[in-house]
C-alpha cells in the first residue's frame, strides 16, 4: 500500500500577521514557515506509524508551492517520509491545489491520500474533499483514528454531538484531526537522512482557479478590558446583561 | 434560477446553522433577483414549516436514509438538485457535513467555493465577493468567486436567526442515485458524554477552563457555572492532552474554533494558539490570578484572583440575577 500525504507550508502559529502591496499580499518578511500542524502531527505521523507497522510500503509527501517551501518538505523527510513531489506553482486557491494533487495521484496510483483537517492560514477545510471529488473517491473528514487491514480502512471521525466508526475499501481520502497520532520530534538520524531523500519537482499540469483573494484586513483586537473586582461579581453579571447584552 | 441551500435535521429540529444559512441565502436571492430552494432529507411537517419561515420559497423534500451521512451520496443528490433548479449559488453551513460536502460538490461542478463566509456577499459583475476569516481568525480576506456556479459555506453563529411568516411550497424530490455506489459503511455511532449540552460550534455561551484548574477533580465548579448560564463547557489544549477533559472540548487553533456570544476563560493564559479558536467570540470574560496573563489583552471583562473562590461566587451572582429576572 502506498500513502500520499499532502502537506501545506504555513506561517508558524506565533507569527504576527501583516499585509503588504496595499493589503493584497501576506507579508512573508521575517516569517518562519512550518508544515501545517494538522498535516504534520496527524496525517504524516499516522502514515509513518502505518509504515512502521508494515501496513504501508511507502509514504510520499506532496506539496503544491514554490521552491521556498523546500525546507518544510525536508522537515517531513526528517520525520521519516520516503520521498516527495513538489508541484512547482503558486497555489491560488483550494481547487487548483486539489486538481494538481489529484492529477499526480491518478497517474501514480495511491491507495490512501491523507490531508490535514485544515490549513492554519486559509482555514478552508476544502482540499481533501475536493481531491475526492475530482478523483471520484470516498472521503472521510475530521478523522481521529485510522487503521488499515488488508484493503480496508477503519476510521473514526467526528459527527455532530459524537463520533462514528466507519469502514471503507481503499482507495480513500481522509482528513486528519487531533487524536489520530501524537506529534513527533525528528531525531538526528532522521535529520541527516533528510538531505539525501528524493525530492522531485514537477510543473503544474493544467490548472484552474475558481476564486481569488482581492484584499486582506486585520481583525481588530479588543482595545480595553474592563477590570472588575472579585468582590463585585454582581457588577460583572450586570454588565454582561446591560452592556454586552449577552445574558 | 434559484439559490439552493443544503439544510439538515438534527435531534428532531432544523439545525440552527441551517436556519442561519436559509436566512443568508435569502439575502443572496434578494441580491440576484431569485428565490431560495431548500434541500432537506427526512423532515416532518413542523420542520418543513420552520424552513419556510426562515425564508425558503420552495423545499425539495427528500426521503432517503442513505443520505444521512455519506458525503458522496449527498453531493450526488445535490448535483441533481442544482440541475433541476438551475441553481447558480449553493449555500451550506460551514459545519461537519458542510465541510465534507461543499468542497466535493464544488469540485464536481467546477464551482468556486468560499468556505466559512462571515459576511453577506456583494455582486461585482458576474463575480460574487464575500469575506471569510483567514490566519485562524487573525485576519479577514475578501474573496471573489469567479466561476459561473458559486458555492458558499457560512460560518455558524455569524448572524442571528430570523423567522418570519413565509410559507414554502414543498415538492417531493427523489434523486436517482443508482449510479453512485455507497462505499462507506457506518459500524458504530457514539454520542459524546456531555451530549445534553448544545454542541460547541453552535453554543451561544461557553465556559472554558485551563491548566489553572489544577486537576480534573476541580471541574465541578466550572460545570455548575456553565449549567447556571445554560452554557457549553470547553477547555484548553493541555487540559485535553492530560485527559482531564474529553478531546471534543478542546478549543483553539488545533481544536474546535468557536464564536459564541459569551466566552468565559478560567485559568487559561491566553496563548496565541488558544486565542485563534476563540477570538471571534462576541464578549470575552477572563478570570486569572496573574494580572499579567496575556489573555486580559484580548478580553472585554477581566477578574484578577483565584478561580477557586471567584467561580463559585460568579455562579451565585448569576443565580441571583436569574432569580431577579423572573
Ligand atoms: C502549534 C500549536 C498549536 C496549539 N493549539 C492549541 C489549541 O488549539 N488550544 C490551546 O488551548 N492551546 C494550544 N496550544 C498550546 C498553547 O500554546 C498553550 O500552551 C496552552 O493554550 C496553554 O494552556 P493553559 O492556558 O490552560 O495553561 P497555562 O499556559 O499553563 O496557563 C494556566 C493559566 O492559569 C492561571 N492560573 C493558575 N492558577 C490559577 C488560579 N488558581 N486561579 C486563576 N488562574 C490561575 C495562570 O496564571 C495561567 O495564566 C498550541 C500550541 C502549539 C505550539
Ligand atoms: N499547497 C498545498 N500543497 C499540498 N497540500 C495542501 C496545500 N494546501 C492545502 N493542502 C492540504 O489540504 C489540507 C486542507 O487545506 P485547506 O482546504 O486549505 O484548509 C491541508 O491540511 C493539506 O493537507
Amino acid at each position: 500500500m502506498k500513502i500520499l500525504v499532502a502537506i501545506s507550508n504555513v506561517p508558524d502559529t506565533t507569527t504576527k500577521i501583516q499585509f503588504t502591496d496595499g493589503d493584497t499580499k501576506f507579508n512573508t518578511a521575517g516569517v518562519t514557515f512550518v508544515i501545517n500542524p494538522y498535516d504534520e502531527w496527524y496525517a504524516l505521523v499516522r502514515a509513518l506509524e502505518l509504515k512502521e507497522a508494515n501496513l504501508a510500503e511507502k509514504v510520499t509527501l506532496i506539496h503544491v508551492g514554490l521552491a521556498e517551501s523546500e525546507a518544510t518538505i525536508r522537515k517531513g523527510f526528517a520525520l521519516g517520509a520516503d520521498d516527495a513531489v513538489r508541484i512547482d506553482a503558486e497555489s491560488p486557491d483550494a481547487f487548483f491545489v486539489a486538481e494538481q494533487i489529484s492529477n499526480y495521484a491518478k497517474t501514480n496510483g495511491y491507495d490512501l491520500i491523507l490531508v490535514g483537517k485544515e490549513t492554519i492560514n486559509y482555514n478552508g477545510s476544502s482540499v481533501g474533499a475536493m481531491i475526492a471529488g475530482v478523483l471520484d473517491l470516498p472521503f472521510i473528514s475530521l478523522a481521529t483514528k485510522l487503521d488499515i487491514s488488508g484493503n480496508k480502512a477503519t476510521v473514526e471521525n467526528e459527527v455532530d454531538g459524537g463520533t462514528q466508526v466507519l469502514e471503507c475499501e481503499l482507495p480513500l481520502v481522509v482528513s486528519c484531526a487531533k487524536g489520530m497520532a501524537e506529534q513527533r520530534i525528528p531525531n538526528m538520524r532522521g535529520i541527516m537522512a533528510a538531505r539525501s531523500k528524493p525530492l522531485q519537482v514537477i510543473p503544474a499540469s493544467g490548472g484552474t482557479s475558481l476564486t481569488s483573494i482581492k484584499s486582506y484586513s486585520l481583525n481588530a483586537g479588543r482595545t480595553t478590558c474592563k477590570m472588575i473586582s472579585e468582590d463585585n461579581l454582581d457588577e460583572l453579571v450586570h454588565l454582561l446583561h446591560s452592556e454586552a447584552k449577552v445574558i | 434560477m434559484s439559490v439552493l441551500v443544503y439544510t439538515e435535521i438534527n435531534k428532531g429540529r432544523v439545525k440552527k446553522s441551517s436556519l442561519e444559512t436559509i436566512n443568508y441565502a435569502s439575502k443572496i436571492a434578494e441580491l440576484t433577483g431569485s428565490t431560495v430552494t431548500a434541500f432537506v432529507n427526512n423532515a416532518d411537517a413542523a420542520q418543513l414549516e420552520e424552513i419556510g419561515k426562515a425564508g425558503a420559497s420552495k423545499i425539495l423534500s427528500v426521503k432517503n436514509d442513505s443520505l444521512n451521512s455519506d458525503n458522496m451520496l449527498i453531493s450526488a443528490a445535490l448535483e441533481e438538485a442544482v440541475k433541476a433548479e438551475n441553481s447558480k449559488v449553493i449555500v451550506f453551513a460551514f459545519d461537519i457535513v458542510g465541510k465534507a460536502v461543499a468542497p466535493r460538490l464544488s469540485a464536481k461542478l467546477k464551482a468556486g467555493l468560499v468556505a466559512g463566509a462571515v459576511a453577506h456577499p456583494v455582486l461585482n459583475g458576474n463575480a460574487i465577493e464575500v469575506k471569510k476569516n483567514v490566519f485562524s481568525g487573525k485576519a479577514t480576506a475578501l474573496y471573489s468567486i469567479n466561476s459561473d456556479i458559486k458555492v458558499i459555506s457560512l460560518l455558524p453563529n455569524s448572524f442571528p436567526v430570523k423567522l418570519g411568516d413565509n410559507k414554502a411550497t414543498v415538492s417531493e424530490f427523489a434523486p436517482d442515485l443508482s449510479g453512485v455506489k455507497p462505499r462507506i459503511t457506518v459500524k458504530e455511532t457514539k454520542t459524546n458524554q456531555s451530549g445534553g449540552m448544545i454542541p460547541l460550534p453552535e453554543a451561544e455561551m461557553v465556559v472554558s477552563a485551563g491548566r489553572g484548574m489544577k486537576g480534573p477533580e476541580n471541574w465541578a465548579m466550572v460545570e455548575e457555572l456553565a449549567k447556571e448560564l445554560g452554557a457549553t463547557t470547553a477547555c484548553s489544549r493541555p487540559v485535553a492532552d492530560m485527559h482531564w477533559r474529553p478531546h471534543h472540548e478542546h478549543v483553539g487553533q488545533t481544536g474546535v474554533a468557536i464564536r459564541p456570544n459569551l466566552y468565559i476563560a478560567i485559568g487559561i493564559s491566553g496563548a496565541i494558539q488558544h486565542l485563534a479558536g476563540v477570538n471571534g467570540s462576541k464578549t470575552i470574560v477572563v478570570i486569572n490570578n496573574d494580572k499579567e496573563a496575556p489573555f486580559f489583552k484580548s478580553a472585554d471583562y477581566g477578574v484578577v484572583g483565584d478561580a477557586f473562590t471567584i467561580v463559585p461566587k460568579l455562579t451565585e451572582a448569576v443565580k441571583k440575577f436569574k432569580a431577579n429576572q423572573n
